[in-house]
């Protein structure tokens, strides 16, 4: 909870609803309006969160893809009128908080273990 | 000199906003309010300004010739008073008395000047208040990685140059950060968001004015 209760005032409402909840470890489909020259389209970036910055409605997470062997690293904020819809693909099971290792991380190892396969 | 209207606020913090485009704005709150206590007029002072006056002063605790001034207006004492050297055309927009609305002299987009009084830091070294470079950290340096080095010449001129830039006191001091821009405006809780930076600390003591270097005081033609 923010100290200042002017700043509160200021960041409740930005907070957005319906976002579905997911954790680190998780993969998730991040759906974000890109806006190119004079069309907005829709741009799906899809990879394992790796950090999540919890700070009301000033939060961010970062997902990691590995795209054509390099990996790509974006962090959202997770309030953004930007993000037009966020999909929990697999719930992972990790015992940390930041996936940092991931980075050093290629193929098979670099993978996270589902919360399905227990 | 600025003589664009302006407010007399408390700087709140720091927070983000998403614009209209869903870009974040990194944003200064600041809180207004001030009311307008008395004016300064080219007939009687040879210039025209607002006396501003924001929060309120005991009064007990407010000296007794002050006390009279704020009587006779029938106002109650303020903590903290400014004059804003104005146009007597804009002094004219405000009554003695009257609430200077952030709605009233700021548009969102305009660009706008802050004044404040920068956070103090103590005695300082060189290194933080002057940004020298310090000494070399190996090859046996003894006692001397964060001095300033050499302060002049020998025979001549035999003296150190006044001026010089040496250790001392920094900070809390009168900071102005100017061209910033109005990102948002809450008139009904008397905030204006500022995109970047304000000088000073929380709850100090802001002024934020029209742009003295942009024509028109920042405003959009």
């Amino acid at each position: 909870m923010l100290t200042s209760n002017v700043l509160a005032k200021i960041e409740t409402p930005q907070l957005r609803e319906g976002l579905p909840e997911f954790r680190v470890g998780d993969t998730v489909r991040v759906h974000y309006r890109i806006v190119e020259g004079e069309k907005e389209r829709i741009q799906v970036f899809q990879g394992v969160v790796l950090k999540q910055r919890r700070a009301g409605a000033r939060s961010t997470f970062t997902v990691r893809k590995v795209s054509f062997n390099v990996g790509v690293e974006r962090i959202f904020p997770t309030h953004s009128p930007r993000i037009d819809k966020i999909e929990v693909v697999s719930r992972g099971v990790v015992r940390r908080s930041r996936l940092f290792y991931l980075r050093s991380l290629a193929g098979k190892a670099a993978r996270v273990r589902d919360a399905k396969d227990g | 000199m600025n003589k664009n209207l302006g407010i007399l606020g408390k700087k709140i913090g720091m927070t983000q906003i998403f614009d209209e485009k869903g870009e974040v704005l990194r944003c200064s709150v600041v809180q207004a309010g001030g009311v307008v206590i008395g004016k300064r007029t080219v007939e009687k002072d040879g210039y025209s300004a607002l006396i501003v006056g924001l929060g309120e002063r005991k009064e007990k605790h407010t000296k007794k010739p002050l006390l009279g001034t704020y009587r006779k207006t029938q106002q109650t004492p303020k903590r903290v008073v400014r004059e804003l050297r104005v146009s007597a055309e804009d002094a004219a927009k405000f009554e003695v008395g009257q609430k200077i609305g952030v709605d009233q002299v700021f548009e969102v987009g305009q660009i706008v000047d802050a004044q404040g009084t920068s956070r103090g830091r103590g005695f300082t070294g060189v290194v933080r208040r002057w940004n020298f470079a310090g000494a070399v950290q190996t090859h046996g340096t003894h006692e001397y990685r964060r001095h300033g080095g050499s302060i002049g010449t020998n025979m001549t001129p035999g003296r150190t140059l006044p001026g010089l830039k040496m250790p001392g006191h920094y900070g809390a001091e009168t900071v102005s950060a100017l061209n910033l821009k109005i990102a948002k405006l809450i008139p009904e809780e008397d905030l204006v968001l500022i995109e970047g930076a304000v000088p000073g600390a929380r709850n100090g003591i802001v002024l934020v004015r029209g742009a003295v270097k942009k024509k028109n005081g920042g405003k959009k033609a």
